[in-house]
C-alpha cells in the first residue's frame, strides 16, 4: 500500500513535469500548427541555466526565476528570427525545429562541458515527512504544486484574459481574427514566449528532483511531452494535463516494476489511445 | 457625395491562378453599393483582397484617401473597415459574449452604446448570450457575424452573401437590418439575392471572370431586362 502511494506521488511529480513541457507544446501547435521539435531543449536549457544561475547566488528561487527568464528570452530570439520565417511552410518547421534541437544540445556541452552535472537542493526543501508509512518527499510535493499552480494560471488566463480569448479564437479561425484588428503575429509571439519560460521552469525543477542533469534531458523528456500532447489532443490544455498525469504515474510504476520497458509503454499507451480515439483523449477530430 | 473607398484596377493572384483581373470601382459615403456577378465571379476574393487578406498584385486601394493595399489585414481592419465574410467566420466554441467581446476593440461609451443598440436590433443574441455560437442557427450566425463587424466604429461594412442559405423570413430580418445600419455606415454588399439586392443597393457594380463589366444605379437596372439576363442569368 505504502508502495502504491509513494509511486502515485512519484508519478504525479514527474507527470507536473512533463506537463510543464507538454503545455507549451500544445498551446503552440493549438495556436500556429508549428511541430516544435526544438521544445525539449528550452527543458534542457532551463535546467543547466537553472542551476548555474543557483549555484552562483546560492538561491533556488533566484535558480528558478532566471531559468524562466532565459527561457522566455530565448522563446522571443527564437520565435522572431527562426520559426516566424517558417510558419507556413511545415518541411521547413520540421527541419529547423528538428535542427535547432541539436545545435541547443551541442550548445550546452560546449558551455557546460560534456559530463553530467550533479544538483542538490537547497536544505529547506530538502526534507521528508514520514505519515503512517508513507515518505512524503516535500519537493515532490513542491513539484506537484508547481504544476497545478502553472495549469490554473493557464485556464484562467484562456478563459479569462483577451489574450486566452484571442488564443481560443485563433485556434479555430487565423483569418477572421486578423479581421476583427488583432494583430496575430504579436499573440503567437507572446504564447511562443510562455510556451519557452514553462519548458524552461520544467527543466530546472526536474534538475535537483533527479539530481544530475545532462544535455540529453531534453531529448528524453521532449519525446514524453509529444507523446502527451499526442495522447491528449493536439491542442487542448485540459487534455494534455491529463494524459501527462497518465504517462508520469504509469512510468512511475512501470519504472518500479518493469524498469526496462518504461518508454515502450509509454509508446503503447499512445498507440492504444490513438486507436480508439484517433484524435486523442479531449483532442477535436 | 464623397468618395469613401476607391478600388482602381486591383489585380489578385490565389497561388498561380489570376482570379482578379482588374477590379474597379468607389464606393459613396453613406451608401450601400452592390456587388453583382454570377458564382465564380470573383467578388469573395474582391472583398478579401479589400481586407488584405488576398494581398494585390498590381492596383490600388485608397481608403478615406489613404491608400491601404500594403496593410496587413488587421491594420486594414482599424482603419474602420468591419468584415462579415460569406461563412460568417463565427468562432464556434466561444459564446455570443465572447464572439462580441473579441470584436470589440475599446470598451467606452460609444462602443457599448453601438453593442447596445445592435443587441437590440438582433435580441436573438441577447437570449443566447452564454450560448456556444457554433449551436446557432444560420439565420443566428450572420447576425452575430454582422454585429461583430458593426461593434466598433467602422464607417465601412463589407458584407458578403447574408441572404445565402436564409429563409425568406430572415432574408427580411437581415434587409430590415442593413437598411438601418446605413444611417451609421456605408456598406459594400455581395448579395446573389436580387430581391435584397435591389430594395437596399443604391448603385451596383457587375463583376464577371474577375473584371468589372458594368456600373449602374440599382433601381435603373431593375427595369434592364438584357444586363440582369446578360451577366446574373436572372430574367
Ligand atoms: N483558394 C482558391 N484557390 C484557387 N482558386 C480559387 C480559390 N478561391 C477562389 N478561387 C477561384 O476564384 C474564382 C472567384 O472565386 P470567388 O471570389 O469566390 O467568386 P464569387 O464570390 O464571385 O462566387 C473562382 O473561379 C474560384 O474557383
Ligand atoms: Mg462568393
Amino acid at each position: 500500500m505504502e508502495v502504491l502511494l509513494n509511486l502515485t506521488i512519484n508519478g504525479i511529480a514527474t507527470g507536473s513535469l512533463i506537463f510543464l513541457l507538454a503545455a507549451g507544446l500544445t498551446l503552440i501547435f493549438g495556436l500556429m500548427h508549428v511541430l516544435n521539435f526544438a521544445h525539449g531543449a528550452l527543458f534542457a536549457w532551463g535546467a543547466y541555466f537553472g542551476v548555474w544561475i543557483y549555484t552562483q547566488t546560492g538561491s533556488f528561487v533566484i535558480g528558478i526565476v532566471g531559468a524562466i527568464v532565459i527561457g522566455a528570452l530565448l522563446g522571443w530570439l527564437l520565435e522572431r528570427w527562426i520559426i516566424q520565417p517558417v510558419y507556413t511552410n511545415t518541411m521547413s518547421q520540421i527541419q529547423v525545429t528538428m535542427g535547432l534541437l541539436l545545435v541547443m544540445n551541442e550548445c550546452i556541452k560546449v558551455f557546460f562541458g560534456p559530463n553530467q552535472v550533479s544538483v542538490q537542493l537547497p536544505s529547506y526543501l530538502d526534507e521528508s515527512w514520514l505519515i503512517g508509512g508513507v515518505i512524503l518527499i516535500k519537493y515532490r510535493l513542491f513539484v506537484i504544486a508547481i504544476g497545478i499552480l502553472v495549469f490554473l494560471g493557464l485556464q484562467y488566463m484562456l478563459k479569462r484574459t483577451r489574450l486566452g480569448l484571442i488564443v481560443r479564437a485563433g485556434v479555430m479561425n487565423k483569418e477572421m481574427v486578423q479581421a476583427l484588428g488583432v494583430n496575430i503575429k504579436k499573440v503567437f509571439l507572446y504564447v511562443f514566449i510562455l510556451g519557452c519560460g514553462m519548458a524552461a521552469l520544467g527543466g530546472m525543477l526536474f534538475a535537483p528532483y533527479s539530481g544530475v542533469i545532462h544535455a540529453e534531458i531534453g531529448m528524453d523528456y521532449g519525446i514524453l511531452a509529444f507523446i502527451v500532447v499526442v495522447i491528449g489532443g493536439m491542442g487542448s490544455m485540459v487534455g494534455s494535463a491529463l494524459a501527462a498525469l497518465l504517462v508520469g504515474v504509469l512510468g512511475a510504476f512501470m519504472t518500479f516494476y518493469v524498469p526496462s520497458v518504461a518508454l515502450a509503454v509509454n509508446m503503447l499507451l499512445m498507440f492504444g489511445v490513438l486507436m480508439f480515439r484517433p484524435a486523442g483523449l479531449l483532442g477535436r477530430g | 457625395m464623397m468618395t469613401l473607398l476607391k478600388v482602381d484596377r486591383i489585380e489578385t493572384y490565389i497561388d498561380q491562378y489570376h482570379i482578379l483581373q482588374g477590379v474597379s470601382f468607389e464606393v459613396k459615403k453613406g451608401g450601400v453599393t452592390v456587388l453583382l456577378g454570377r458564382n465564380g465571379a470573383g467578388k469573395t476574393t474582391t472583398l478579401r483582397s479589400l481586407m488584405g487578406l488576398n494581398p494585390i498584385a498590381t492596383g490600388a486601394i485608397t481608403f478615406k484617401g489613404e491608400a491601404i493595399h500594403h496593410l496587413p489585414t488587421y491594420e486594414i481592419a482599424r482603419k474602420g473597415i468591419g468584415y462579415v465574410p460569406e461563412d460568417q467566420g463565427v468562432f464556434p466554441d466561444l459564446t455570443i459574449e465572447e464572439n462580441l467581446k473579441l470584436a470589440m476593440r475599446k470598451t467606452d461609451e460609444a462602443t457599448l452604446e453601438r453593442r447596445d443598440w445592435i443587441l437590440q436590433l438582433f435580441p436573438d443574441l441577447k437570449t443566447f448570450w452564454k450560448k456556444p455560437s457554433g449551436l446557432l442557427s444560420g439565420g443566428q450566425k450572420q447576425m452575430l457575424a454582422i454585429a461583430r463587424a458593426c461593434v466598433n466604429d467602422n464607417e465601412l461594412l463589407l458584407i458578403d452573401e447574408p441572404s445565402k442559405g436564409l429563409a425568406p423570413i430572415m432574408v427580411d430580418k437581415v434587409m430590415s437590418v442593413i437598411i438601418e445600419m446605413k444611417q451609421r455606415v456605408t456598406v459594400v454588399l455581395v448579395e446573389q439575392n436580387f430581391y435584397m439586392a435591389s430594395t437596399i443597393g443604391d448603385d451596383y457594380y457587375i463583376i464577371d471572370d474577375g473584371r468589372t463589366v458594368h456600373t449602374g444605379m440599382m433601381k435603373e437596372l431593375k427595369e434592364n431586362e438584357a444586363l440582369k439576363k446578360e451577366y446574373l442569368g436572372i430574367a
